[in-house]
């Protein structure tokens, strides 16, 4: 299972890359192999704030949607169109091509209530 | 139904690695490796499905043929020993208690393959009604069951089973196997060329693997729905309940009303003659969307709700939502622009004929 540790991770399978106060949000290996077969990405407006915690995006398989939460509090400043268009990226590339949103963070402090690869990878056990 | 149950072949299952979730009381595969990939190979080659959770009942005597055609929709005096029939158990005013296959096994003798969830409720339902000249009871513990479906599972058959011949498409065979006897069942809820094959509860695992080695790929639930809604193969307790005629799910073919008299006959004779108010239609979207799923809201093309979806699903053969849902019989033609409502965003549809996906052994 793919952990990459520079990044930080929410309980709920979400993984984000802190550049500035910029964070790029997407899913993990772990929930994208979970997940199997992502066939739709439901992206968020641009320029919503959302909390830590409020469903963002929805990602679904064939089976089921599942909701994707702000794993840090922000406004929705970029969307990724291309797993719009080609929602298999969420499965090929999870940290790469298939990131979902990109939060302009107020606050960059939020991101110690997450887990560091060690924790989530403890946890997904 | 309160504790969850177990398939002879649960533990060959979790071998396989299948993901196990619990499916009308049964723990039970819903993907091996993944719904699209499964999907693919029962349309392009062929795919093993365990479905041991489903009824068997067995009747016989010299009331057997008199007694099921007074329970059952479709005629079963249709049928020569050997020969099987897509049928329906309904309730006094017509709904559908569950849809069925019965099989005429022999002049006196009919072997019925009953919905899961439903073996109990059917089993009492019919045990009311049971005459003294007829002898009935329920088998669905001694036997495993397995459906092998696709292209090739012709082939898979003959090099599992040598010596033996399938049966013609909904026909029934016999033979004797190790531990007793299996059935085999020239039929499926795939749309493909397939088969079902009962055996012994304890010689399911051995057949199981026998039928993978000769070239079927293991597949779960998953790919059951898909592949049955492609073909607009209506699933009891989402497209077909008891406040539901198999006159307005459009499955009139399936039921006689000539061959006398019937429970919830009344009903389907006077909706036939009058048409009925609500159809079951298949709609599918014109235009990229998220996937259609049971439940959610039906609009018309004025964004008024008069419905809701009993299935659906992003179709893994057509790339686009495929789903089904009862609707006023004004708005059941083919052509009519609909609307699905997926968590606020409106997606069109349009009414198309069924079902969504002519597979290669129709097309011919």
């Amino acid at each position: 299972m793919n952990v990459p540790q520079n990044l930080r991770y929410n309980k709920s399978h979400e993984w984000v890359l802190l550049e500035g106060d910029i964070a790029t949000v997407g899913i993990s290996d772990h929930a994208q192999e979970e997940l199997t077969d992502v066939v739709f990405v439901e992206l968020p407006p641009v320029g919503k704030t959302v909390d830590v915690g409020d469903p963002t995006a929805v990602v679904e398989s064939v089976k089921a949607a599942s909701d994707i939460y702000a794993p840090i509090s922000g406004e929705v400043v970029e969307v990724n169109d291309a797993v719009e268009a080609d929602p298999s990226l969420v499965n090929t590339d999870p940290y790469g091509k298939g990131w979902i949103f990109k939060l302009k963070v107020k606050d960059a402090g939020q991101l110690n209530q997450l887990l560091d690869a060690t924790g989530y990878e403890a946890m997904i056990g | 139904m309160s504790t969850i149950q177990s398939t002879p072949l649960e533990s060959l299952h979790v071998r396989l690695g299948a993901r196990m979730v619990p499916f009308a009381g049964w723990n039970m595969p819903v993907q091996y490796t993944s719904i699209m990939d499964e999907h693919g190979a029962v349309r392009a080659t062929a795919g093993i499905f365990d479905i041991s959770h489903m009824g068997q009942f067995i009747v016989s005597g010299p009331g057997a043929l008199g007694w099921l055609n007074r329970m059952l929709a479709n005629n079963v005096a249709k049928l020569a020993p050997g020969q099987g029939q897509y049928s329906f158990l309904l309730n006094e005013s017509g709904g559908v208690i569950d849809d069925l296959i019965v099989y005429r096994t022999a002049e006196d003798n009919f072997f019925l393959v009953v919905n899961a969830s439903m073996i109990e409720e059917d089993y009492f339902w019919m045990a009311k009604h049971q005459p003294e000249d007829v002898e009935f009871s329920n088998e669905s513990a001694l036997w495993a069951g397995m459906a092998v479906q696709g292209p090739q599972s012709a082939a898979a058959f003959a090099s599992a089973c040598p010596g033996q011949e399938l049966p013609p498409r909904n026909g029934i065979v016999r033979f004797a196997v190790e531990g007793g006897e299996a059935v085999v069942c020239r039929t499926g809820y795939t749309g493909e060329d397939g088969f079902e094959f009962f055996c012994p509860a304890g010689e399911g695992e051995a057949w199981f693997e026998k039928f993978i080695a000769a070239g079927a790929q293991a597949c779960g639930l998953g790919a059951r729905d898909t592949l049955r809604l492609e073909m607009c193969y209506p699933l009891n307790g989402s497209d077909l309940s008891p406040e539901r005629t198999p006159i307005e799910a459009g499955l009139g073919f399936f039921v006689d009303l000539e061959k006398g008299d019937f429970i919830g006959r009344e009903t389907l004779a006077r909706q036939k003659a009058e048409g009925p108010a609500q159809r079951l239609v298949a709609l599918e979207y014109t235009d990229k969307g998220a996937p259609p799923r049971s439940h959610y809201p039906l609009l018309d093309a004025d964004g008024q709700v008069i419905s809701e979806l009993s299935s659906g699903v992003l179709s893994p053969s057509l790339g686009t939502g495929i789903a089904m849902a009862y609707v006023p019989a004004a708005l059941a033609k083919p052509g009519t622009d609909l609307l699905v409502d997926v968590r606020g965003r409106h997606f069109p549809a349009k009414v198309v004929k069924k079902p969504f996906y002519k597979p290669a052994a129709q097309k011919a």
